[in-house]
């Protein structure tokens, strides 16, 4: 069985081993373990890399295998980012406030101890009462529960809801668009008790890890998100594989006939959508340690809309072109925005790329869906010899999924 | 894959670093990073900043460096992306190794550096006005606290305009949040009643601002004088002045005083409407000061004759000017050293006066209330002597316990109830 | 007759002063007042403005005017007081007060400006009110009663009612004399001319007559005990209701001296911390102090043997304040005054409340018709073609900076307005078939992919009015005609910039209709829409079908960004703040159908500034509110308000 789950999926060890590789070059090569010829900012852009790599699988599996375009995937990222962040913020502040209410002549109540905590966290725009929404946010096993379980819920209403009532298509991607701007909206305001505009901020220092640097720590996270995107990679392969991934797919190239073959459509989405949801959140809580600070302008629409965009670049529908999408845009991305690519001298008009890389890549991404719809991972068909019609969409056969006879034989 | 990274890993290793040029080849340079978003949203801001830090440099340069070392400028782009702003501060500090940073503009993107430049014992000079409620061994800020800029604001409106009644709008974010907050308290101090203050948060951009309009108009009708305290900020001010001027409401029925509206904001507007509205700064354009004659030129001359000056630009002027005297006072550029010999600096304001930087690492600058001209200049029509920035508010019951001494008591947020240190890093 | 002989007793009155007041000399009392006006506060500029305004000088007046218009100067030199006229930058012209002698041309660095605030400006305006009452310029006298109704005084009411007599136009006179009821409900002295004044203003909307009873009505609650018998009581108050919280009712108690304060948790917690001995204090050891309950053992502790005031664990300050009787009473002491004015307020109120409703229902259909006029282009791709264009923003924002541009170059508001709204729709309309032609008509089987690549598009377009334009907001000025707004009375009014979104929303929608229901074009987009191939073979060019629907489309949402440029602003970024509210009126209000957009952009509209209503000290949760509403309505009525039945729904 395990031999035959290879078989069917002969890029996870190729996967495996070059994420291996390359976690263990950088550490090699890192300031606290090796060499020191990788700046540890340069460790954590790669081990957010790592995590942007995994959200990416999340978002394949829903719109590449599952035909479901959600635009709100880095909604669940951000969640994910903002329940870790409650209490690396919490316990954070907790260890100063205890130490400084240590000198009082009288021991602190716990209530005492909680209202100081609190007013250190929102300072004078809150009130030093907690929100309920802060209410495990001492604890790190309940807050990692939590990590799972509140994006899980929100997936799971909001899925349960929108596919009982059979929205497809583009309308659901609009309305999960606007379950994205309803939540950043809602993240932006002060009163919701997650500190408005500000964010969580300091989530790159580990409670009681003072005395560790930020080199060995950015290692660790590099290793933990290299482990949790394998993971992940592991977990999409395998569901993908077996009838479950033949379902899904069949739910993808036509969901009225799957319905009709007597398979609950719905519950296939809805487990989809929420397991995908809960991927997106395990890469938030893992990315915002490393970023240091999560806020609402992280959840914008326009970061979902870009997930969808590195993972139709990628290659949708193949576990390893999302992950090349994600990886060489994002990556690309700061290369041209930082600076260091070099301006072209037009002799008339000097094109900066600082300014002129959001145009290379609008357009990019237009020819990527217009000419390669299989994206940089397509690439990967010319060695195996996979060849697939190519009609920019016009419609040939009975319906758009199928195959003309001639192509069919090529 | 592991070759892809290997190249972007060594092209980002070669950051490219702005030259400044200097008048003299010393074999030793003195890095200066300047950490100002240069694309997205803040980059209209920014840029400014950058650029008056080009200029800064290369005229010290010109009369002979630091310490007889020539200044060199790193120039990273954080891309008003929060997060990318303790990235590129960390790269800053590790990679380049800079001496001192100037940089950011928003709240949340300091907020987003504290803790790298408190980790690895940075400089960074904070020139905008902000919310106070802070006090970072390694951050100077040189724009305004509340203190130097809301508070002597709302004096004006009720010794000088006799306003009774106050609507406090602004922007869902922290600056006007704390601002709002520490101005309700004081208004209440003063004897206004809490029904007496109308406080309203709109989002960033906000167009439709009829309904608000309406709502401060209708607070007039128990005979009060009603005025408008505006810490609404960015483009939604657009929208807002254009309400107000259809509404047809005059700076003498109902006065708007701005904290975030200057002479750059002002150029994507029609003025003639809003003649007599005011706004508080520490500096304005139209200062007449010899000083400031000649960095209005300096600075025309650099980017082009319909360029405008503003306050966050003075602020970074006293603020490098500051950083060179203290570093020449002290021999080194080395951070501990340089942030001793700070205390206490002494420069000339481009209005006139002195700026002295205090033990609690905030400007003494004088503050400044403009009323809108048809030009969009400002009129300046009051002025008052140099205010030592406060880092934490007075007018709070949980903050007016708290001070910052880092030259004797080596604290930024100091108890004196307690008489103990609550925490030496800042809480972010 | 009457005027005349009042005219000349006037005049005879003026020069009688003046010739008395010869020997006097302006410059004097100016001088004398030297370090107030000098100063320029507010708070101590009060008896130079008097002296001035009672000197009796003839240019008492001039004086006054200029320094209120910043036309005062003053010479460093010796710090005599001119007004001043520009030359050049540098060069500034003297004029003596008397007279208006020239002095002399003078270098501006030798001069210096006195700048009143608007607070001396308000206290000036009301100095010169004696002046300009009977001021022949009729402009001048309207200032007065401007100056009045801001900065009213008991010493106006006497020179108005002398001068509503002769005044002769109409208009002032009608003003001037509510303003005199106005200062007699604030300043007279006898009651029954006051009642009747208040009386007066019965269902009056005018702001003024508000801001004229609602002091008459100020009150305070206070103990019943502390007052004496005559005192206007309005009504009993009960500790504890909405009106006074218990912990306000104690401390007034407390304050009275009429009961003891409890000690606060933490004053006794201080209390414990300077009692500590040997480590413990009461009995309990200080490290066990960490519970609120161990507190209050060892405070009861030391409470009975005396040592800290006592403290009552059982003590309730509702307890307290039950037997104690609070009142609410007026400020002002006579009754038929405050009765008078609470009966007419009250018909104001019902007044004020209509026209509230009404007001929030006008800003409700302006927000709803800026909705509409945003999404009616979307109403076409996306509601009849079923395209989705991400662009859709991007195009009303290129309409926006067309407006700019074409601002830049006529200069005149009007004429460009004109020009823009053509030359807008032509540009968006190319844009709108050049992204037709190149890229949607390769995806109209997959609609998801248009979402996409439309998004690229619309993300390069944002980027490239950023290169060309900068991030900056951009000007966008509406012609004079349209500024201002249209005033009802002080409470109902809108802005003319939004009766004009307001109508060219109502054109849209019927050149729409017109264009669907009436000509070639909209039966074949109807057709093509709904059978392509049938279409096709009944000789209509799909092809040329769909290029011109999604042009008009986008050709109507760069007339849209004109309009919505001129009451907001022009940014990069203002595409991307209409695209997702534009998707969800068409959404809401079902796909395909005109109606359903205007019921849609009508409901979101209605529904936001209700949310705003109910809550409206926070905008920002309006918004968030109204989306979830939205995504809750989209659940139980996927096809919107108006579902096509039948074939044309489709799938």
């Amino acid at each position: 069985m395990k031999n035959s789950f290879f078989m069917k999926n002969p890029s996870l060890l190729v996967f495996l081993g070059l994420l291996a590789l390359f976690t263990l070059g950088v550490t090699l090569m890192s300031e606290a373990y090796g060499s020191g010829l990788v700046s540890t900012s340069f460790v954590k852009t790669l081990g957010k890399t790592l995590c942007l790599a995994l959200v990416a699988i999340a978002m394949d599996l829903v719109w590449g295998y599952t035909g479901i375009l959600s635009l709100g995937h880095f909604a669940f990222f951000g969640v994910g980012g903002y329940m870790i962040g409650m209490w690396l913020m919490y316990a954070r502040t907790e260890i100063i406030v205890v130490n400084s209410m240590a000198s009082a002549p009288i021991p602190p109540t716990a209530s005492e101890l909680s209202d100081a905590i609190g007013s250190q966290i929102f300072g004078v725009v809150g009130s030093s009462d907690f929100p309920a929404i802060w209410m495990f946010a001492d604890s790190l096993v309940l807050q990692l529960f939590m990590v799972v379980l509140v994006p899980g819920l929100v997936a799971l209403v909001f899925g349960w809801l929108a596919f009982r009532s059979r929205v497809t298509g583009v309308y659901l991607s609009i309305l999960t668009q606007a379950m994205t701007l309803a939540l950043s909206l809602y993240l932006f305001q002060n009163d919701s008790g997650l500190r408005g505009n500000n964010g969580l901020s300091g989530l790159q220092n580990l409670p009681g890890a003072d005395n560790i640097p930020q080199s060995v720590i950015s290692i660790w996270f590099l290793w933990g998100s290299a482990l949790a995107l394998a993971l992940t990679y592991i977990a999409t392969s395998f569901v993908v594989s077996g009838k479950f991934g033949s379902v899904i797919r069949g739910i993808r190239d036509d969901e009225a006939r799957v319905r009709f073959l007597g398979y609950s459509v719905e519950g296939y989405k809805l487990f989809v959508f929420v397991l995908t949801a809960i991927m997106a959140a395990i890469g938030g809580a893992l990315y915002y340690p490393q970023a240091g600070i999560i806020n609402p302008a992280e959840i914008a629409p326009i970061a979902s809309i870009y997930l969808a965009v590195w993972v139709a670049i990628g290659g949708r529908g193949r576990i390893y072109g999302a992950v090349i999408g994600a990886v060489v845009v994002s990556l690309v991305s700061t290369w041209f925005t930082g600076g260091q690519a070099p301006n072209i001298n037009l002799g008339f008009y000097v094109v900066k790329w600082v300014d002129w890389w959001q145009v290379l890549l609008g357009l990019s991404f237009v020819l990527v869906t217009l000419f390669a719809p299989k994206g940089i991972g397509g690439l990967v068909d010319l060695f195996t010899g996979r060849l697939a019609p190519s009609r920019k969409g016009a419609p040939l056969g009975p319906d758009a999924g199928s195959l003309r006879e001639e192509e069919a034989e090529k | 894959m592991t070759l892809n990274f290997k190249a972007t890993l060594a092209s980002a290793l070669f950051a490219t670093t702005a030259m400044a040029s200097g008048a003299l080849a010393a074999d030793c340079t003195t890095k200066v990073g300047v950490l100002h978003s240069l694309s997205g949203s803040m980059a209209i801001s920014e840029t400014t900043l950058k650029d008056v830090m080009l200029m800064l440099i290369d005229e010290q340069n010109a009369k002979g460096g630091v310490l007889g070392c020539e200044l060199e400028a790193v120039v990273v782009d954080p891309a008003s992306d929060w997060p990318l702003f303790a990235e590129k501060a960390r790269e800053l500090l590790t990679v380049h190794d800079v001496d001192v940073m100037f940089g950011n503009w928003t709240s949340v993107s300091r907020k987003s550096v504290l803790p790298v430049i408190e980790e690895l014992n940075g400089l960074l000079f904070y020139p905008v006005q902000y919310e106070g409620e802070e006090s970072s061994k390694n951050v100077f800020y040189t724009g305004a606290a509340p203190n130097q800029q809301a508070i002597p604001a709302t004096d004006y409106f009720l010794d000088e305009l006799g306003v009774e009644k106050f609507a406090l709008l602004g922007t869902d974010y922290v600056y006007p949040r704390t601002t709002n907050n520490i101005l309700e308290s004081y208004l209440k101090d003063k004897g206004i009643a809490a029904e007496d203050i109308f406080v309203n948060y709109t989002p960033f951009g906000h167009s439709d601002w009829s309904k608000i309009v309406a709502d401060v108009v209708a607070l007039g009708a128990d005979g009060k004088k009603v005025g408008v305290i505006s810490t609404i900020n960015g483009d939604a001010n657009i929208g807002f002045y254009k309400e107000l001027a259809s509404a047809g409401i005059s700076a003498d029925d109902i006065p708007v005083v701005a904290f975030s509206v200057g002479e750059e904001e002002l150029s994507g507007l029609d003025t003639s409407n809003l003649v007599g509205h005011l706004a508080a700064w520490n500096y304005f354009q139209s200062a007449e000061s010899e000083l400031n004659d000649e960095f209005i030129a300096a600075w025309k001359t650099r980017m082009g004759e319909e360029r405008v000056t503003n306050d966050p630009m003075e602020a970074h002027y006293i603020g490098f000017n500051m950083w060179v005297n203290a570093a020449e006072a002290a021999g080194t550029t080395d951070v501990d050293a340089v942030r001793t010999a700070m205390y206490g600096q002494e420069f000339p304001n481009l209005t006139g006066g002195t700026a002295v930087m205090g033990v609690n690492h905030h400007l003494a600058k004088p503050v400044l209330i403009g009323e809108i001209q048809a030009d969009g200049q400002f009129d300046i029509i009051s002025q008052t002597t140099e205010v030592p920035g406060d880092a934490w508010t007075d007018f709070l019951p949980e903050s007016a316990v708290l001070m910052s001494d880092w030259k004797d008591l080596g604290c930024g947020m100091y108890n004196t109830e307690t008489k103990t240190c609550v925490q030496l890093k800042s809480n972010y | 007759m009457i005027r005349f002989l009042s005219v000349v007793f006037m005049l005879i009155m003026t020069l009688g002063l003046a010739a008395q007041a010869q020997d006097a000399n302006i410059q004097d009392v100016l001088q004398e007042h030297r370090e107030a006006i000098e100063k320029s506060s507010r708070k101590t500029i009060a008896p130079a403005i008097d002296a001035i305004a009672a000197s009796g000088l003839p240019s008492a007046q001039t004086v006054l005017q200029k320094w209120q218009s910043k036309d005062m100067w003053q010479r460093k030199s010796d710090g005599q007081f001119f007004y001043a006229e520009k030359v050049d930058s540098k060069t500034y012209t003297i004029f003596a007060f008397e007279g208006g002698t020239p002095l002399g041309d003078i270098a501006k660095a030798d001069l210096d400006q006195l700048k009143p605030n608007s607070g001396i400006r308000a206290m000036i305006g009301a100095a010169l009110v004696q002046f300009q009452l009977n001021d022949p310029d009729p402009v001048r006298r309207q200032e007065a009663i401007l100056a009045i109704q801001r900065d009213g005084e008991a010493s106006h009411l006497a020179p108005l009612r002398a001068s509503i007599a002769s005044e002769a136009d109409p208009d002032i006179k009608a003003l001037k004399e509510v303003t005199e009821r106005l200062l007699t409900i604030s300043y007279d002295t006898d009651d029954a001319a006051r009642v009747t004044a208040i009386q007066g203003f019965n269902g009056a909307l005018s702001l003024e007559a508000r801001a004229a009873l609602n002091p008459v009505l100020s009150t305070k609650i206070t103990l019943k005990d502390s007052l004496p018998e005559t005192a206007n009581i309005k009504r009993k108050i009960i500790a504890g209701s909405d009106a006074l919280s218990v912990s306000d009712a104690f401390d007034m108690l407390v304050a009275s001296g009429v009961t003891q304060a409890q000690p606060t948790v933490s004053e006794r917690k201080d209390a414990l911390a300077a009692n500590i001995v040997d480590g413990k204090v009461g009995g309990v050891a200080v490290a066990d102090l960490n519970t609120q309950d161990a507190r209050d053992r060892a405070y009861q502790t030391l409470a009975e043997a005396g040592t800290v005031p006592a403290w009552d664990a059982g003590f309730s300050e509702a307890d307290a304040v039950k037997s104690a009787a609070f009142v609410e009473v007026y400020d002002e002491s006579s009754k038929a005054v405050t009765d008078a004015a609470e009966a007419t307020l009250k018909t104001i109120d019902r007044a004020v409340g209509l026209n509230q409703t009404l007001d929030l229902a006008l800003d409700g259909l302006s927000l709803a018709s800026i909705y509409f006029l945003a999404a009616i282009g979307l109403a076409i791709t996306f509601g009849v073609m079923g395209v989705i264009n991400m662009a859709h923003g991007e195009f009303i924002m290129m309409g926006a900076y067309t407006g700019y541009v074409v601002q830049q170059i006529i200069p005149d508001y009007t004429l460009s307005i004109i020009v823009a709204i053509p030359a807008a729709f032509m540009v968006t309309f190319a844009a709108g078939v050049a992204m037709e032609r190149l890229i949607i008509r390769w995806l109209y089987n997959r609609p998801l992919e248009t979402l996409l690549a439309s998004f690229g598009v619309a993300i390069a377009l944002q980027q490239i009015a950023k290169n060309i334009f900068g991030t900056q907001a951009r000007p966008l000025t509406s012609p004079a005609w349209l500024d201002g707004a249209l005033v009802f009375n002080d409470v109902l009014a809108i802005s003319y910039i939004r009766i004009a979104i307001f109508v060219l929303a109502g054109i849209f929608l019927a050149v729409f209709l017109f264009i669907m229901k009436k000509t070639r074009l909209g039966l074949e987009t109807r057709a093509v829409t709904q059978n392509p191939r049938m279409a096709a073979s009944m000789g209509i060019n799909p092809d040329r079908v769909n290029m011109l629907t999604f042009g008009l489309g986008s050709g109507i949402a760069g007339i849209a960004g004109v309009a919505i440029g001129l009451y907001a602003k022009v940014t990069s970024e203002m595409g991307a703040d209409y695209i997702v509210q534009s998707f969800m009126t068409v959404v809401v209000g079902g796909v395909g159908n005109i109606w359903g957009t205007l019921l849609g952009a009508l409901g979101i509209g209605f529904l936001q500034k209700g949310i705003e209503w109910l809550n409206p000290s926070n905008t920002l949760a309006a918004q968030t509110y109204m989306i979830v509403f939205i995504i809750i309505f989209i659940q139980f009525r996927p096809k919107g308000i108006i579902a096509l039945k039948g074939r044309a729904a489709g799938d």
